[in-house]
């Protein structure tokens, strides 16, 4: 079935009228906030005259860091969206019992699951793991930006562009009504007529551009770039973690690219890839969906796996145990998680054969995985561990992820899983390890790196409230979606008839609740330190006694990283050179070359995001329009030769000049 | 001078003349008249044979048709691959080399992995949609 | 992997400058794009090998492929890609009136396959065989009319090129682009030999 001719359309705007504002009060007034947030934020910025100042050295910028960050800040914003559905569909699903209907209808809460999957994997966890890959990967290798500046900055425009088509979907129209995967025929034309499942689609299309390319970018970084004596065999584990995640990401993204453009076939054009008629088999998109599916979720955990080994061994003043084996493990990971897909759809019938050779593969992942934790537990053995904030979180997670991954085991037996598939045990399963294996990472990540990015270290007190607020809620809000699930209640449900099971998730709430003062004091963490900063500064640019390269230049680090290119001579190479009492050299400084700043990425990537928007509405000639802009700034951009610049010696010698003072002031 | 240290001169010294070397020999073969002639010419052959078995009605056998003219179309990607994309073990590092090898697999794992997977589906789920005997197909 | 040695082993840092290879990471970099690519056309491949046969009691390969008309296009591709060779090997000796000619040649051997190929789709539209038709015929368009989409691509970066070229000449950038586009060309070249295999060829045995 293609587009339906009854759909009132104008020429101008498609099928956007007045009716695509919804009739919710809900939705009216998280507008209102929004715009008076947006407004007063405006408004600040106007008055302080920093729109130039964030124009020219942020948005623009192709510097690997400030890109890094902006993903991060981007992660953030996006995950607050996130959690303010997770909070409501707890509550739904807590007062719809004995009768009552909840306070959100069953439009409103479908679109409310599908966003919370959605925001959380593509637009909080994806960004927040690339913004890190690219903040401490070039610093790690000793690098001064990555392989391709330009085409950084305009992956990071495109990610944001996908998160505004998915955030205007709040607004105007609505979102996808059909889980965060989409299966057809649910979101085929016939099911879903309006412009949810676009909103999908074209969100996941224009982030999932910025995604593939980065990906290409960090791959090549890690493979090209690295510091002279830098062999594979030395490199730092994240850098080895990120660029497991990075081939990840471009054997995969395609994948997910293609499936999304059948699907769009199917709803605009009208064909017959997943319908229900003239051959078509819905089945073959949750098997390709799955295909890039199950490396997704190692795209997530690898690089904090990465981010755990960094500070076991930095906090257990340790080198790490069983480098050799963690990077075969990494290794062995990446090519299996090609291999256990159909886990996720044993219950569709391919029969015993293959849902045997998929639940053997699941199982047989597992064992690296257990062996990185064994060579964490190793590390941590005899030493002296120091119990700051990134090694709590790692702790909290060894503990959580550890169960989060023998559920998993579980759910790997094809028979368990037929009485578990789709039920709150799932749910439960995937939480456990996404928050307690990600997320977590995510937080020792940033409360690690934190010093290098600002040059100031976060407030320990509200870091250890947000801990144990987040960690003990955590549990409190999942351990019953196990029992539930273990009693057969399935996800994704909107109304209970069972006033027994009211409790449980009552308790669920509570625990959201808890999550959501672990998530507030976060926050409070970041605004205390910010006013706190120049008790908290980090003069020495090495605050953990760090042991890889990002440590050995100054917190924040100068644009150009590294006045001198470092040189390793194994795998912890700033520990050798502390080791070995090496300083700075302080040799006649040369000019650097660095990439010019640039707007055709804002520019392109706001075209794009045009174009995915008219898409959506069935604006033809504004999609054509905007495609059209897009490949002609395209063309424009690459006629522009001159690209590059010099830093002079004389800023080169000041920075480090001043670096030296700095360093001198504290005694180092 | 430890092992270490000479791995690490070693290679600082490639990088150097790496950097400083013809700035076009960067491990990329660009061929020569011979080599595209030879590789075209092999094409030439390689596309023309399947073409002419299938239009001429093939071989007795039909699965034996068919994988004569998927076997020739292995050996041409082939030889595409050495003489008009220039694949060696050799530039950068190997990697090219590297990276083509592990897409293959990939590649392979979601063709048959695919097929596999949904064929078993078919034959278990919907065993009433077998066109050979609905007499819809060939 | 030293943990005992006591001396430093050697220098920790790179105090005389050298200079950073320009590009060195293009062309592995375009290689890896290309390879995600090759996986999109995994998928394109993979769905008509599993809905290449739900004819959905409309018309097959039989009725619809001209293999007379493929065999003509496959000669196009196959000529651009030597013509393209030849642009390239015009490059390295430096002779940027060759390169010019050359690639003007394997844009003509393009437009010509996609003239060819419109007229395909246009014919089989005519006949009502068009994409929605069936399963089998979705996924026919979908795979070669990806495949036409790349070459269209291809040709308008060979015209962007060939500007740049004539108004800066052979510099390292253009031969870099140059180089890219080679490999694009020629990589589009291999996935034909999948398409005319696997969706023409064994269609028609």
């Amino acid at each position: 079935m293609a587009i339906p001719s009854d759909i009132p359309t104008t020429f101008l705007l498609g099928r956007l009228d007045w009716h695509a504002i919804p009739a919710d009060p809900i939705v009216w007034v998280t507008g209102v906030v929004v715009a008076i947030g947006g407004a007063w934020l405006m408004w600040m910025l106007i008055k302080h005259r920093l729109l130039g100042y964030l124009w020219h050295e942020w948005f623009t910028s192709v510097d690997h860091k400030k890109i890094g960050i902006m993903y991060v800040v981007l992660a953030l914003v996006m995950f607050v969206r996130g959690f303010a559905d997770a909070i409501m569909m707890r509550l739904q699903q807590v007062l719809a019992f004995n009768g009552s209907e909840g306070y959100l209808n069953a439009h409103h809460y479908d679109q409310i699951f599908s966003a919370h999957g959605v925001i959380m994997i593509f637009f909080v966890a994806m960004p927040f793991v690339t913004g890190l890959m690219n903040f401490v990967v070039p610093l790690q290798i000793g690098a001064r930006d990555v392989s391709f500046p330009f085409l950084n900055n305009f992956s990071f425009w495109m990610t944001v562009g996908g998160a505004v088509l998915v955030m205007m979907s709040l607004f105007v129209g609505e979102f996808a009504q059909t889980g965060w995967l989409a299966f057809p025929p649910l979101s085929g034309i016939g099911y879903s007529p309006y412009v949810g499942v676009d909103y999908y689609i074209w969100g996941l299309q224009v982030a999932g551009v910025g995604t593939t390319l980065s990906g290409i970018n960090l791959l090549v970084t890690i493979i090209k770039m690295r510091a002279p004596g830098m062999t594979m065999m030395r490199m730092p584990i994240f850098t080895w973690t990120a660029l497991c995640t990075n081939i990840l990401i471009v054997a995969s993204f395609p994948v997910l690219t293609a499936t999304l453009v059948l699907l769009s076939l199917d709803r605009y054009v009208g064909t017959n890839f997943f319908t229900n008629d003239l051959g078509g088999n819905a089945m073959m998109y949750v098997n390709l969906i799955w295909i890039w599916g199950h490396p997704e979720v190692y795209i997530l955990i690898l690089p904090l796996f990465g981010v755990y080994s960094e500070v076991v061994a930095t906090f257990t003043g340790k080198r790490l145990f069983g480098y050799t084996s963690m990077v075969y493990a990494t290794v062995c990971i990446t090519i299996l998680s090609y291999l256990v897909w159909l886990h996720h759809f044993f219950t569709m019938g391919s029969g015993a054969s293959v849902n045997s050779f998929f639940g053997i593969t699941t199982m047989i992942i597992s064992v690296p995985t257990g062996a990185k934790i064994f060579n964490w537990l190793f590390t941590m053995y005899r030493s002296r561990i120091r119990f700051e904030l990134p090694m709590m979180w790692t702790i909290a997670f060894m503990l959580t992820f550890v169960i989060g991954g023998m559920t998993g085991v579980l759910l790997a037996v094809p028979p368990a899983d037929f009485v578990l598939h789709n039920s709150l045990f799932l749910v439960a399963h995937f939480h456990n390890v996404i928050i307690g294996g990600v997320l977590f990472g995510l937080f020792a990540a940033v409360y690690y790196w934190w010093p290098k990015a600002f040059g100031f270290r976060l407030d320990p007190f509200w870091g250890k409230v947000s801990f144990w607020f987040w960690v003990v809620g955590f549990w409190v809000a999942f351990a019953p979606l196990y029992i539930l699930g273990l009693m057969g209640v399935t996800r994704r449900v909107r109304v209970f008839d069972d006033p027994s099971l009211q409790i449980w998730f009552g308790i669920a709430a509570f625990g959201a609740v808890l999550i959501a003062i672990g998530i507030a004091a976060m926050f409070i963490q970041f605004g205390v330190s910010i006013r706190n900063r120049d008790a908290l500064r980090d003069e020495t640019g090495d605050p953990w006694d760090g042991r890889t390269l990002e440590w050995a230049t100054s917190s924040p680090p100068p644009a150009y990283n590294f006045a001198f290119t470092p040189v390793s001579h194994g795998l912890d190479a700033w520990w050798d050179m502390k080791r070995f009492g090496q300083t700075r050299p302080r040799a006649t400084y040369v000019p650097i070359h660095m990439p010019k700043n640039t707007g055709a990425g804002v520019i392109i990537a706001g075209l794009a995001t045009v174009c995915g928007f008219a898409l959506v509405w069935y604006i033809w000639w504004l999609a054509a329009l905007s495609f059209a802009g897009v490949v002609i700034a395209s063309i424009v951009h690459t006629f522009n030769y001159a690209r590059d610049y010099h830093i002079p010696a004389e800023e080169v010698r000041e920075t480090e000049d001043a670096r030296d003072r700095q360093l001198a002031s504290v005694g180092a | 001078m430890s092992s270490i240290e000479a791995q690490g001169d070693k290679h600082r010294a490639d990088r150097r003349a790496d950097s400083h070397g013809d700035r076009h020999d960067d491990g990329h073969d660009h061929g020569s008249v011979r080599s595209y002639l030879t590789g075209f010419v092999l094409s030439v052959v390689l596309t023309a044979i399947p073409f002419a078995l299938v239009m001429g009605g093939g071989f007795e056998s039909r699965l034996l048709t068919a994988a004569v003219v998927v076997g020739l179309a292995f050996v041409q990607i082939i030889v595409h691959m050495v003489y008009f994309l220039h694949m060696n073990t050799r530039s950068d590092e190997g990697w090219t080399m590297m990276a083509l090898i592990f897409t293959v697999v990939i590649l392979v794992i979601v063709l048959a992995g695919s097929l596999w997977v949904m064929y078993h589906m078919n034959t278990n789920m919907m065993p009433q949609m077998d066109h050979e005997a609905l007499g819809l197909g060939s | 992997m030293s943990t005992v040695s006591q001396h430093p082993p050697g220098d920790f840092w790179e105090v005389e400058p050298h200079h950073h290879h320009e590009g060195a990471s293009t062309g592995i970099g375009f290689w890896v794009y290309l390879m995600s690519d090759c996986l999109m056309f995994a998928v394109l491949f993979a769905v008509f090998g599993v809905l290449g046969s739900s004819y959905a009691a409309g018309p097959g390969p039989k009725d619809l492929f001209d293999l007379e008309l493929v065999a003509l296009n496959t000669a196009f591709l196959l000529l651009s890609s030597i013509t393209y060779g030849f642009a390239m090997l015009a490059m390295v000796k430096g002779r940027k009136g060759g390169t010019l000619g050359w690639l003007g040649v394997t844009l003509v051997f393009g437009l010509a396959f996609l003239a060819v190929e419109l007229y395909e789709f246009h014919h089989l539209i005519h006949l009502g065989a068009g994409p929605q038709r069936s399963a089998f015929l979705s996924a026919f368009f979908a795979l070669v009319g990806t495949h036409g989409l790349h070459v269209a691509f291809g040709c308008l970066w060979l015209v962007t090129l060939m500007i740049q070229v004539g108004q800066r000449g052979l510099i390292d950038a253009n031969r870099r682009r140059l180089s890219c586009l080679s490999m694009f060309w020629h990589f589009l070249d291999v996935i034909w030999i999948g398409v005319f295999t696997f969706v023409y060829l064994l269609g028609m045995i």
